[in-house]
């Protein structure tokens, strides 16, 4: 790094269905020990919050309709012009939460390539922590975005006694925390995203680069 | 500026009743409410192109040929032509066909498609549905211009000497616009030819719309076809009208929450408020129709959605007369107000035959004699260079001696 101080823009999205929500808590965390560890670097974060709850419905007629009602709309340009992402869904049934999946189907295909995710799970016993290995981390990879390896799972009994007394969760939270915050230091991705509506781009920008798959 | 209406040509249940029409009496609804819309003062007349049920027009140029036999003033559209599956070489032959039956009242408006299958079942790969906008338009675009074509392409089999027939229409090509919802590639299609450029503006919110058409006219000025207010847009939109709004909103309501596309999802108020669709009084549709213009500028077609959705046809020439007795007059009035002289008019035949020949009488196309050496030369008409004097004959064993 240079020195000077750079903005980078953290997105959340949380995908807990009750309020307040344990998913929303590991969120918060996550969050916090990214803002500090870039912080200790003389890194300014602005962190944009969305829970889905209250995009539902949003999503839902996304879905139906093609486009994104506006509320909807300002998450996914503020997604799509991230330098990082951290998300975080409860874990049902085995998977990501459907509302989680909606959100992930809505966003352009194109949005997230290059952004670096720290990926959260909340679920109520440990033994469904892989989720994020074989369910949640490919999702992320075909979209080309960048999961760090670390994901965060936290079970009903991390929030007690009853955690891993290894590796405890805070530790956890703070490795991934650490790995996305190398990423988000290092990407200048938020300068990069192109807007193809924009007017007085240089010429060839539309229709070149059409030759096909 | 134009008024007029387009169909998307669905066979949908109407929701109050329980009963879907047949193919028979929705086509036949089709073609009354077509020569009904020439009746109420409307100008235009677009039809959609689908391949599958409970869509029925899949040969808009033979609907719109019959529609021209039974109407005397109706511009005839489409909504849209698809550029992507239909072979290039036939659009070229049905739309100069239509010019011709039409007396010149045909235009076009290509877009590439919404139904995934289509495009397999016409053989081609949706992944390519750009490129293939891209090519299919500039051989059509050829076609219309060059008496004799030689092209190679990459989706379709290549032309050696091949003329469309007929020519176009007094040697004017169909007017072309470019529909599109969302993809900026097209409006810049449409401005690099100097087409025009039309914008769903149903299913996406206004400030969408607001961006593709900006675009479109920077691109156009960009590429010297004139000023973006020069830029020929077109809008559409989708009402429906009682004479008061509680009526309106009363009678649409089960027909929008039942309808294809947009029915189950949103409240019929917040899709009112998020798109263009207006339900209320014709007032109320004056002063919606009136805002486009605030933010995509003059504009030169405003066509409405009004038959879709299980709509009954006694409904749908309620609307039509409401908008040709209330609400047209108005619109015609108030947006002539205040349009500056550099704002054309949207182009039609006349317009585009006054552009090209000025005074002069125009093109005639004439076959040479249907000889053996009449694809020979440089044009098999009589107002290109005569023939090159050749012995011998283009076809059959003895032109390979």
């Amino acid at each position: 790094m240079t020195g000077t101080t750079t903005t980078k823009r953290i997105v959340v999205v949380s995908s807990g269905l009750s309020t307040p929500s344990s998913t929303r808590q590991l969120a918060d965390r996550l969050t916090a020990d990214a803002v500090s560890i870039l912080g200790g670097r003389g890194i300014e974060v602005e962190v944009e919050v969305f829970e889905l709850r209250d995009l539902a419905h949003d999503i839902t007629n996304n879905l139906l309709l093609g486009f994104a009602p506006p509320k909807l709309e300002q998450a996914l340009d503020a997604v799509a012009r991230a330098d990082g992402l951290i998300a975080v869904t409860p874990i049902f049934t085995t998977s990501y939460a459907g509302l989680f999946k909606s959100f992930i189907d809505v966003i352009d295909s194109q949005a997230l390539t290059d952004l670096p995710v720290l990926i959260g799970a909340t679920g109520g016993t440990p033994r469904h922590s892989l989720a994020i290995d074989y369910a949640i981390r490919p999702l992320f990879t075909y979209l080309h975005a960048i999961p760090v390896t670390t994901g965060v799972y936290a079970a009903t009994s991390d929030w007690g006694d009853g955690g891993d007394g290894v590796r405890s969760l805070p530790d956890r939270i703070y490795r991934g925390a650490r790995e996305f915050a190398d990423l988000v230091a290092a990407t200048d991705r938020s300068n990069l995203v192109s807007d193809p509506f924009a007017l007085d781009r240089p010429t060839g920008h539309l229709i070149g680069g059409l030759a096909g798959e | 500026m134009q008024f007029g209406i387009f169909t998307v040509s669905d066979i949908t249940q109407d929701p109050t009743t329980g009963r879907t029409p047949t193919e028979a009496e929705r086509i036949q609804a089709t073609l009354t409410i077509a020569k009904h819309a020439e009746e109420v003062g409307l100008d235009v007349f677009a039809l959609g192109e689908h391949h599958n049920p409970p869509f029925w027009s899949s040969s808009p140029t033979t609907t719109l040929a019959y529609i021209a036999g039974q109407t005397s003033t109706l511009q005839l559209s489409t909504a849209t032509t698809l550029i992507t599956t239909n072979d290039p070489v036939k659009i070229a032959e049905d739309f100069a066909m239509l010019q011709h039956v039409s007396g010149g009242r045909a235009d076009v408006m290509l877009g590439r498609g919404n139904t995934g299958p289509v495009y397999p079942w016409f053989g081609k790969d949706i992944r390519q549905g750009l490129p293939l906008a891209m090519e299919n338009y500039e051989l059509l675009h050829r076609l219309w211009r060059e008496d004799v074509v030689d092209w190679q392409g990459r989706f379709r089999t290549p032309l050696q000497g091949f003329t469309s027939t007929p020519r176009p229409l007094d040697g004017v090509p169909p007017f072309v616009w470019h529909g599109s919802i969302r993809t900026p590639e097209v409006a810049e299609q449409a401005a690099s030819y100097g087409d025009g450029f039309f914008a769903n503006h149903i299913f996406w919110p206004a400030s969408h719309t607001q961006r593709m058409i900006a675009l479109y006219r920077q691109r156009f000025e960009h590429h010297g076809h004139g000023t973006a207010a020069q830029a020929i847009v077109g809008l559409g939109g989708q009402v429906f009208m009682r004479r008061n709004s509680q009526d309106a909103v009363r009678d649409f309501r089960p027909y929008f929450d039942n309808a294809p596309v947009y029915g189950h999802g949103p409240s019929l108020e917040d899709f009112t408020q998020q798109t263009p669709l207006t339900v209320g009084s014709p007032q109320e549709v004056i002063d919606r129709t009136l805002g486009f213009r605030d933010y995509v500028g003059d504009y030169q077609r405003q066509l409405w959605l009004i038959d879709h959705a299980g709509l009954p046809l006694k409904t749908v020439l309620e609307q039509l007369d409401l908008l040709g007795e209330e609400v047209v007059p108005v619109l015609r009035r108030e947006f002539a107000k205040d349009r500056p002289a550099e704002v054309p008019d949207a182009p039609t035949h006349a317009s585009l035959v006054a552009a090209k020949y000025g005074d002069q009488a125009p093109r005639q196309a004439t076959p040479n004699a249907n000889r053996g050496d009449n694809l020979a030369g440089p044009s098999p008409y009589q107002d290109a260079a005569p023939a090159r004097v050749t012995t011998g004959s283009a076809f059959g064993p003895a032109a390979t001696r």
